[in-house]
């Protein structure tokens, strides 16, 4: 009877070890949100979106070219990464046979792996050093690439699950493959693939490192792609590590606007696969 | 014509090299050969960023050769370039960040996978999830207002120099933000363990925590371990949060305590300042060399999870 009162001890003592080590890191995860929130909502205000940045010293300013910047390498970005990647995963799951689809696959998770700041290096050698300047074109160069191997692999996954059946009545139609692939395959699947670039564009948002010797930063309105621009990361990484008081409050501002962007996206992406799924995974 | 056509989907080039470019009318194989080009070009993409990486670090490999490696001075005035102190600086922390995270990455899978009602697990994994989702910059700023503060207040506690910064602040932050991705993969794996041996293990008599030791655990052990590779993976490539409190000194750090500089961080921080072809050479070859690191350290990961598949 000892025996088996030990061992119910241990078990009330395993289960208490275990729900406190488990509940200890939420700490310091919610004090993040509740650190972005208490410090940033307060710099919230009409002119902080829509308002550049002003010189150290003078109250107010805003953020609004980052806002703009962000939003438009999240644009540029998505134009290279979502044609290319969502055909590399028809390839994958319609015509990849045997070696070659295994060496995509694989190029694709190596790709994942790769740090975004090696990507930044990359970028800046391929796109800066021959232009002779920053500019947002270098950086959304750096972000496609990071965007690719979700939306491959995503893609490949749901096209994947289409049931053969639909393939064969769309060619027994006679609806050529590629008609069948755009017109059939890819509609069918649109909610999961939707799902798999909007959790890329999340995964990129973010970004800060890739952009630093890319997109640069301007304290300026920019719309032209090939001139540098500001973005949300770069704001709150410049701001942050900056001496001044106003500018500091200013990046949690910024963190705020770029933590709502970002989770609204994942929360958006969940929500899609969950109307796909019928229920949350 | 048609006896010559290739049958089945061998080559994707067949219909061009063979038969001339008439056949391109054919849009099926037009829209095959143009998704085939494309995951070439994904594949020749991987190897151009090596090659490129390669190509750049060129001139401080022929210069260091492989002295690079293990010289100890990283001096852009004089041009003496040793990348031991970043590549001990990554390690180090990162490291020190898994080794942190384990406990309580292993204790938020088990809790979730085996403890927690279904109700709950769902919503709080999705929760953790989200949480892995903040960029970078802000665990940054987070870390640079309140954990600068707290790492400093211990350090004078314990009578180390009180930085504040530094590889004590830099560990803790890769610990934290690397948490979420660990414990999730933890869950997934255990949700992996087949409900008969669990139920048999049961059956026989075991305790909860017995099931979890001896059952879920050993199951699951190598899909846990590849589980944190990948998230060792994540905090060796980690850049901004840690460029924001490791105090950025290039020089070998001579305590645990001590400001450092990680290999990312050193990128980020001299990149654009980088005035002379060999200091910016020195940089892509620090960045050729994480980008090694990181490969070798995935392709582990990789490995074991094909393995388990196979399983």
């Amino acid at each position: 009877m000892k025996g088996l009162f030990w061992r119910k001890l241990k078990d009330r003592l395993a289960f208490f070890l275990i729900l406190i080590l488990a509940l200890l890191p939420a700490l310091p995860l919610i004090h993040i949100l509740y650190g972005i929130l208490k410090q940033g909502l307060a710099s919230l205000s009409w002119e902080f979106f829509v308002h550049l940045s002003r010189p150290p010293g003078e109250e107010g300013g805003g953020v609004g070219n980052a806002i703009l910047g962000t939003v438009m390498l999240a644009v540029l970005a998505s134009l290279m990464a979502v044609p290319v990647g969502v055909l590399c995963g028809v390839y994958l799951s319609e015509y990849a046979r045997g070696k070659f689809g295994e060496v995509v696959r694989i190029s694709a998770d190596v790709l994942q792996g790769v740090p975004s700041i090696v990507l930044g290096i990359v970028a800046y050698l391929w796109v800066v050093k021959p232009m002779g300047h920053f500019s947002a074109l270098s950086g959304a160069v750096a972000l496609a690439i990071m965007m690719l191997p979700v939306i491959v692999r995503s893609t490949e996954e749901i096209l994947k699950m289409i049931p053969e059946t639909l393939r064969e009545a769309s060619l027994a139609l006679g609806v050529n493959y590629w008609r069948t692939v755009l017109k059939v395959l890819i509609p069918t699947g649109l909610v999961g693939i939707s799902t798999g670039i909007l959790l890329s564009l999340a995964r990129i948002m973010g970004e800060t490192a890739p952009l630093l010797f890319t997109a640069f930063g301007n304290p300026f309105w920019n719309l032209n792609p090939l001139q540098p621009v500001e973005a949300l990361p770069l704001t709150v990484f410049k701001y942050a590590i900056s001496p001044y008081e106003e500018w500091i409050r200013q990046a949690w501002g910024a963190s705020v606007v770029l933590t709502l962007m970002v989770l609204g996206l994942n929360l958006f992406s969940r929500f899609l696969a969950w109307r796909l799924g019928g229920h949350g995974r | 014509m048609r006896g010559r056509r290739p049958k089945g989907l061998a080559s994707p080039f067949r219909p061009l090299v063979k038969e001339g470019v008439m056949r391109i009318r054919d849009p099926d194989r037009v829209f095959r050969f143009v998704c085939w080009g494309l995951a070439v070009g994904l594949v020749a993409l991987v190897v151009g960023i090596g090659l490129t990486l390669l190509a750049g670090s060129l001139p401080s490999l022929k210069t260091f050769g492989l002295k690079f490696l293990w010289g100890r001075v990283w001096d852009p005035v004089n041009e003496e370039f040793g990348a031991l102190p970043f590549v001990v600086g990554t390690l180090v922390t990162s490291v020190l960040a898994l080794l942190i995270t384990i406990p309580f990455a292993l204790s938020s899978g088990i809790f979730l996978a085996e403890y927690a009602p279904p109700k709950i697990a769902g919503p709080l994994s999705s929760l953790v999830e989200l949480l892995a989702g903040i960029p970078s910059v802000i665990y940054g700023l987070w870390a640079l207002f309140y954990l600068v503060p707290l790492v400093r207040w211990f350090e004078m506690k314990v009578g180390a120099p009180p930085f504040g910064l530094g590889l004590p602040t830099a560990s803790l932050v890769l610990a934290i933000m690397i948490l979420p991705y660990a414990a999730s993969i933890t869950r997934e794996v255990l949700r992996m363990v087949p409900h008969e041996l669990k139920e048999a293990a049961y059956g026989l008599g075991a305790t909860k925590w017995e099931v979890i030791r001896r059952v879920c655990l050993p199951y699951g052990l190598s899909g846990i371990v590849a589980g944190f590779l990948l998230s060792l993976g994540r905090a060796l490539g980690e850049t901004m949060a840690v460029t924001m409190v490791i105090g950025n000194r290039s020089e070998m750090p001579q305590s645990p305590w001590d400001l450092a500089n990680t290999m990312a961080s050193v990128i980020a921080n001299e990149f654009t300042e980088a005035s002379r072809d060999l200091h910016l050479s020195a940089l892509i070859e620090i960045g050729l060399l994480l980008f090694l690191i990181t490969l070798i350290v995935n392709t582990v990961a990789r490995i074991i999870i094909v393995r388990l598949e196979v399983k």
